[in-house]
């Protein structure tokens, strides 16, 4: 393996190679499919397991902090797996010289992040490193919960529409713009969310949900680019539809940054048959979370194992998966 | 940023198109878009897809990290092992200089930061213990600003604050293409953001002497198709004129105070660029009074410059190659494992061909 840089943190092609190569070092087909989590067999039923680990910088942001992120992704992971998001694990890895008023705040957050989400921290850990040796604070969560319906790529089929219940790309210009101090009018929020309750409130109106998705590291492209790798068949994107506010819009603009790679981390991505598409919209839209929710494309039998974006003036182009996390551009 | 979606609309995108179309009918045309931005803009936006066949749009030398020679990079890379602190726009990260890249020294331990602003090195240099040196990369664009900054530098008396400066000029460029008689180009169209600062004036000769029509173009879509709209209706008519397309932004004297601060810090030089070569005076390089922030003067040992062998960067920055022609293209040379500096950069030929082309 190559020494570690920091586009192997990012939801491209080099972090998928890397853990390609960790693979190698694990056999198991609960492990293969390389999903969100693993789907185990557990007595009659089914154990959706889940883990990831937050080193988000800084720690607070505007729409969330480093404890709202640690919860919700975990929660979001077991609820596009079909599963129940109900008792989650805490790890905490703290640098020496974090201030206890900041863990603090952070702790209260994944507390009341947990109850939103209805689930419930039932175990955990801490570490203290050096100062020097990390952002301040770290976080790993766990997860698991009982799988209520099966999902997977391979139900979906030419023809299946596609929804995503939310303007794109807040979360990744959020952190990035908080990051670097860049001032600009109107603020953007990180959409961090827990989505079970999104997520329920679609498998009822439209139980032949086929796939579902979180879209973070990589954005909206970069799980479209998954759905075209794993299916073999062809994902067709509807600008137009796809729905950006206007301040992630302009601060994408002005960096040069496709706002479609940019991550999410309270949005889910929907495959559904074409006749169930207005029930899920519709599901979708009556919950808070997905106001938003557009249909922004379909699949189709063209251009197999690619991405194609109609663009809004008329044109079309692939969509493909950057080699790491955006850079701003010169000029 | 409301204004974006009226240049956008796919109904007047439409008819632009259908204008070219008829204006090219059965005529071969090849334009250049000059800069990297309009490379970017028209895969983004999939208005190649909607050309007329005759029409062909090459990439030019407009990317400024792309036309940055290895030696700069090699020189930029042995500061950083030195010990000293490198601030850096993001796009140079990636950049592969003859063995190394900025994003490998700092997995090794170099101290590498990105910047926004050539004014974030300022105040690096004040926060930070060893020097801070600025790598000043790109076009009449961003020379302006990081001069201002060296005058503010200059002010606050920070001389732990050293510029790396690899400006240069994009008329001489243009010039040099033309003189090339490989090259074909039926119309240029001009970089809008480098022409804010420069104004319509220094493409003039290029129309007179060359008899290629140069529109002034802005990013958006509909902006594009209308520089390209006017470039085929002056081949159409057989005039070669200076026109603005990007009247919003662009005037035909420029900005006055971007380029007295240019001429105050900046002198001209001839310059080496990637895949042009030597290019007569057509780099920015800091007046002597300035000597205290010329990083050039570091004495560093910089390793002997290597090209990659194989890598058509050069051809494709003059636009006698398509990128996929390249032997290296999307096998050896990938956004991932970049080996040109072309299929690094965002606003990189090879990269959005690669990214939005295949």
């Amino acid at each position: 393996m190559e020494t570690i840089s920091m586009d192997h943190g990012g939801g491209g092609l080099k972090a998928k190679k890397l853990v390609e190569g960790l693979l190698r070092y694990f056999e198991s087909p609960y492990l293969e499919p390389l999903d969100d989590g693993a789907v185990l067999p557990l007595g009659d039923g089914r154990l959706a397991f889940t883990t990831d680990t937050y080193v988000v910088s800084p720690l607070f942001f505007p729409g969330g902090d480093i404890g709202r992120l640690a919860v919700c992704g975990t929660v979001n992971d077991l609820s596009v797996m079909g599963a129940r998001p109900s008792f989650i694990s805490c790890a905490l890895v703290l640098e020496e010289g974090l201030e206890g008023e900041t863990l603090e705040k952070v702790l209260e957050s994944i507390a009341r992040t947990a109850e939103e989400a209805g689930v419930e921290v039932v175990t955990g850990d801490t570490k203290v490193v050096e100062r020097g040796t990390g952002f301040g604070l770290f976080v790993n969560t766990a997860g698991v919960g009982p799988v209520l319906v099966e999902l997977g790529l391979h139900k979906v089929s030419p023809g299946d529409a596609l929804l995503v219940s939310g303007t794109v790309g807040q979360h990744g210009m959020a952190v990035l713009a908080a990051r670097e101090g860049l001032e600009f009018e109107g603020e953007i929020k990180s959409d961090c969310a827990p989505v079970n309750s999104l997520v329920e409130a679609l498998l009822g109106a439209c139980p032949s949900v086929k796939f579902l998705r979180d879209p973070t590291r990589g954005g909206l492209a970069g799980t479209l680019w998954e759905v075209a790798k794993g299916t073999g068949l062809g994902v067709e994107v509807w600008e137009e539809k796809v729905p950006i506010s206007q301040e992630v819009s302009g601060l994408c603009e002005l960096l040069g940054i496709d706002p479609l790679y940019s991550a999410n981390e309270g949005r889910i991505v929907a495959i559904v048959p074409h006749e169930e598409a207005d029930e899920a919209l519709g599901a979708l839209r009556g919950h808070p979370l997905g106001r938003d929710a557009e249909v922004v494309g379909r699949i189709v039998e063209e251009h197999p194992g690619k991405v194609v974006l109609r663009t809004r003036v008329g044109g079309r182009r692939l969509m493909d998966l950057p080699a790491g996390d955006p850079f701003p551009r010169i000029c | 940023m409301r204004y974006i979606d009226a240049f956008r609309d796919g109904r007047t995108a439409r008819r632009l198109a259908d204008a070219i179309g008829e204006l090219v009918g059965k005529s071969r045309f090849s334009f250049m878009e000059v800069c990297g931005t309009h490379t970017v803009s028209a895969f983004r936006s999939g208005l190649r897809s909607m050309l007329p066949e005759g029409l062909e749009l090459r990439s030019g030398p407009g990317c400024p990290v792309c036309v940055t020679p290895n030696s700069y990079l090699d020189r930029a890379i042995a500061l950083g092992r030195k010990g000293m602190v490198l601030a850096t726009f993001g796009d140079m990260l990636r950049v592969p200089g003859s063995s190394s890249s900025l994003l490998e020294e700092r997995a090794r331990g170099a101290k590498v930061h990105v910047v926004y602003s050539p004014l974030d090195a300022l105040k690096l240099a004040e926060d930070s213990v060893g020097t801070v040196v600025f790598l000043a990369v790109g076009f009449e664009t961003t020379a302006p600003a990081v001069a201002a900054t060296v005058l503010e530098a200059r002010r606050r008396n920070l001389r732990k604050v050293k510029f790396l400066i690899a400006h240069k000029l994009i008329p001489p460029a243009m010039r040099c293409l033309l003189d090339d008689p490989d090259v074909r180009i039926d119309g240029f169209m001009c970089p809008g953001h480098v022409s804010v600062v420069i104004g319509s004036e220094p493409y003039r000769p290029l129309a007179e002497d060359h008899g290629v029509p140069c529109v002034i173009t802005g990013f958006e879509p509909l902006d594009m198709l209308q520089g390209i709209y006017l470039l085929a209706r002056q081949k159409a008519e057989g005039t070669a004129e200076v026109q603005i397309a990007y009247r919003r932004a662009v005037r035909p004297d420029g900005n006055a105070k971007a380029k007295e601060l240019m001429e105050e810090v900046f002198r001209v030089v001839d310059d080496e660029w990637r895949g042009l070569g030597p290019v007569p005076q057509s780099g920015l390089r800091l007046r002597e009074d300035f000597g205290e922030w010329d990083a050039e003067g570091i004495p560093v040992d910089v390793e002997p410059t290597v090209e990659p062998a194989g890598c058509r960067c050069g051809d494709v920055l003059r636009g006698t190659c398509w990128p996929p022609e390249c032997p290296l293209f999307g096998r050896a040379c990938t956004p991932e494992h970049p080996v040109g500096a072309c299929m690094v950069s965002s606003e990189g030929a090879c990269a959005a061909w690669y990214r939005y082309g295949r």
